[in-house]
């Protein structure tokens, strides 16, 4: 079984961000950056899988997405897990674009790879497009179950049975493979890497994947195939100053509905 | 004029107030530069549906009904949705951006090989039909405005909440097409097998117009029941915070933040919740948050319109007991 993970490397989520004087981007300097949480539900299911089969191979994929980014911290994160393989699609032309982009690329590069399941992560917990995924089986061609907390594969039938969360409820879903899967919380909890684990992964060669070797037209890709331009970024307007309720907690209570009912028109 | 078309999505033959927040704001859209709205219904026995569409604004119809399409396939409802789309060239798609509406924006933008506003909390149409949306990134940290590089078939998801549907109205004469879609069924695809509600929390957090929500200082998975009875007295959906979920107090299903769902309610109750930078990811669009912790130095109180200092078991049954009692003299 044939296992592939694309991860992206995101700031830490307790993170202070600032924006770049000329507004497009955020101030990378100082952060600290993770693999995607969601990735790393990805990862783990992964490992599972192949350790349940008793053979596989589990490669992680990430495409560098901006000149700054140093996503090879989380391909070192994921081998460190218990990966076999780490690939990085690195290139200018891959750069500063968007969903669409970064699905034509990594689609391209997993074609090549080839594999039987493909795990994304079900959001990216920078931009929260929640759409690469998606986009990447599109253009494969193939079937995809997106925000699963619950994944059954059978390796010998060649299919799946995946719980995916809807609003109100879950939809139990099945697909042959191969198929790609965006994961949920919920669906494991990811282990730590282990420190033979680490010292291990340090050892391991990663792949290097550009523009040219993938076949594809530098034009199309980037901030130059993007469909979707960030215009600007910006902090977002200031909650304004809330209030605290004095007085005991049945005064508290009283004039807190009253203010709903009567200020807000609430209830 | 090329018009903006809107998938208008139904469950179990309920139209998704999403769909209808969506057709409201395409036709906000639409009003400015004079062009048609027009609503896309899939589903199996759907056609009812299609007087409240109109009822909502659409001023046409392009509806597809087939057996298959009773559950949600990504593969099928993107053929169908492809197909109105090719047929009647629109500026953008728009839907709401659900579990479904997200999915099936992703994949139809890939197949357009279009842009995709992913989430938006506002939108905008500039005269030659370019979308500009505006997007919560980072959590909630920052907001983009993101702008689409060609006005053809730009795929929009709208954040649930936000957008107001119209007010509806008596309407006739809406002309209702079916399209016929090639459902190519020999290709690999999903199926669904069955839907499961969710046995606890009725109230779907993400369409929920007030949530009452729990964390940490609950103690206890019994002690929701206050919530419930709070939230049963306003209408409310029940939440929490990570902290309550991850002890298994509450199914993840009901998580409130970073890695659980992102809401955008009227009103937000968080009861014994610090108010965590990842728990705000998921609540600081909230229009009114209501704050009731002991510890005033809890960050959420940074981020309450009101601020209750005090012991969530005294405030919260007594608020409960108000509320009951202002509703019934409400019905008198
Ligand atoms: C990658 C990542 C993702 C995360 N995703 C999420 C997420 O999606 N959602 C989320 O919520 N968190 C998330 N977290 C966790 C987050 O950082 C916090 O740990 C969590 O939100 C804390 O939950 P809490 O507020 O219930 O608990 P605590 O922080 O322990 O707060 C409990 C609060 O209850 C108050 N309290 C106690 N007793 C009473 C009483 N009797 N009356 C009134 N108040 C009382 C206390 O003063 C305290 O403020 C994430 C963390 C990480 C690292
Ligand atoms: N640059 C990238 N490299 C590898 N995988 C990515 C990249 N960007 C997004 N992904 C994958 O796509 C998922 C969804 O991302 P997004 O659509 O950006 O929210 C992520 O959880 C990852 O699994």
């Amino acid at each position: 079984m044939k296992l592939i993970v694309c991860v992206k490397q995101v700031p830490a989520t307790e993170s202070m961000l600032a924006v770049r004087p000329d507004g497009t981007d955020i101030e990378r300097s100082g952060l600290t950056f993770i693999v995607n949480p969601y990735d790393e539900f990805a990862v783990e299911e992964a490992l599972r899988i192949r350790e349940r089969i008793g053979t596989g191979e589990v490669t992680v994929v990430t495409l560098r997405s901006h000149a700054a980014q140093k996503p090879e911290a989380a391909l070192r994160t994921c081998l460190a897990m218990g990966a076999d393989r780490a690939v990085l699609l690195s290139d200018p032309a891959f750069e500063d674009g968007d969903s669409f982009t970064t699905a034509l690329a990594l689609a391209a590069a997993l074609r090549r790879l080839s594999f039987d399941l493909l795990l994304f992560g079900k959001q990216a917990v920078d931009d929260d497009e929640g759409a690469v995924g998606v986009q990447v089986a599109e253009l494969l061609g193939i079937p995809h179950v997106a925000v699963v907390n619950r994944l059954e594969v059978d390796a010998k039938a060649r299919n799946l049975v995946a719980h995916r969360q809807i609003e109100g409820g879950i939809e139990v879903v099945e697909a042959p493979l191969p198929v790609l899967v965006t994961c949920q919380k919920g669906l494991n909890e990811p282990r730590y890497p282990s420190l033979p684990g680490i010292m291990k992964a340090k050892q391991k060669p990663l792949e290097v994947l550009a523009c040219h070797t993938l076949g594809l037209a530098p034009d199309t890709l980037g901030a130059a195939g993007a469909k979707l331009r960030v215009v600007r970024l910006e902090l977002p307007p200031p909650r304004p100053p809330g209030r605290l309720i004095p007085g005991d907690a049945e005064t508290q209570a009283k004039e807190l509905v009253r203010l709903l009912h009567e200020k807000e028109k609430l209830i | 004029m090329n018009p903006i078309l809107v998938f208008c999505e139904q469950r179990d033959g309920h139209l998704k107030k999403a769909g209808l927040e969506a057709l409201g704001e395409g036709c906000r859209l639409a009003g400015k530069g004079g062009r048609e709205v027009i609503a896309v219904l899939i589903g199996s026995s759907v056609d009812s549906l299609a007087a409240d569409l109109a009822a909502h604004g659409a001023s046409r119809i392009l509806l597809m009904e087939d057996e298959v399409l009773d559950h949600y396939s990504p593969e099928l409802y993107t053929s169908g949705l492809a197909e109105a789309a090719t047929r009647v060239r629109p500026v953008a798609v728009l839907m709401g951006a659900t579990a479904m509406g997200k999915d099936l924006a992703a994949k139809l933008a890939a197949r357009l090989e279009s842009a995709l506003l992913q989430d938006c909390v506002a939108l905008e149409i500039e005269p030659n039909g370019t979308l500009v949306g505006t997007r919560l990134l980072y959590g909630g940290k920052l907001r983009a405005i993101v702008r689409a590089t060609h006005p053809i078939s730009q795929v929009a998801t709208l954040r649930p909440n936000v957008f107001s549907p119209l007010e509806p109205r008596a309407v006739s004469g809406v002309p209702v097409e079916r399209l016929s879609v090639r459902l190519d069924r020999t290709r690999p695809m999903t199926r669904v097998r069955e839907v499961r509600g969710a046995a606890e929390d009725k109230r779907e957090l993400t369409e929920a117009p007030i949530i009452v929500a729990g964390g940490r200082g609950l103690r206890g998975p019994e002690h929701f029941k206050l919530l419930e009875e709070l939230a049963k007295a306003l209408g409310a959906a029940v939440g929490a915070s990570r902290a309550a979920v991850d002890a298994g107090w509450k199914p993840h299903a009901s998580q409130v933040g970073l890695t659980g769902k992102t809401v955008s309610p009227q009103l937000y109750i968080a009861c014994g919740i610090s108010g965590a930078i990842q728990h705000q990811a998921g609540m600081s669009s909230a229009r009114v948050i209501v704050a009731i912790n002991n510890n005033p130095n809890a960050p959420i109180f940074n981020l309450a319109t009101y601020g209750i200092v005090g012991d969530l078991f005294e405030v919260v049954p007594l608020l409960t007991e108000e509320v009951k009692r202002l509703k019934q003299e409400d019905r008198k």
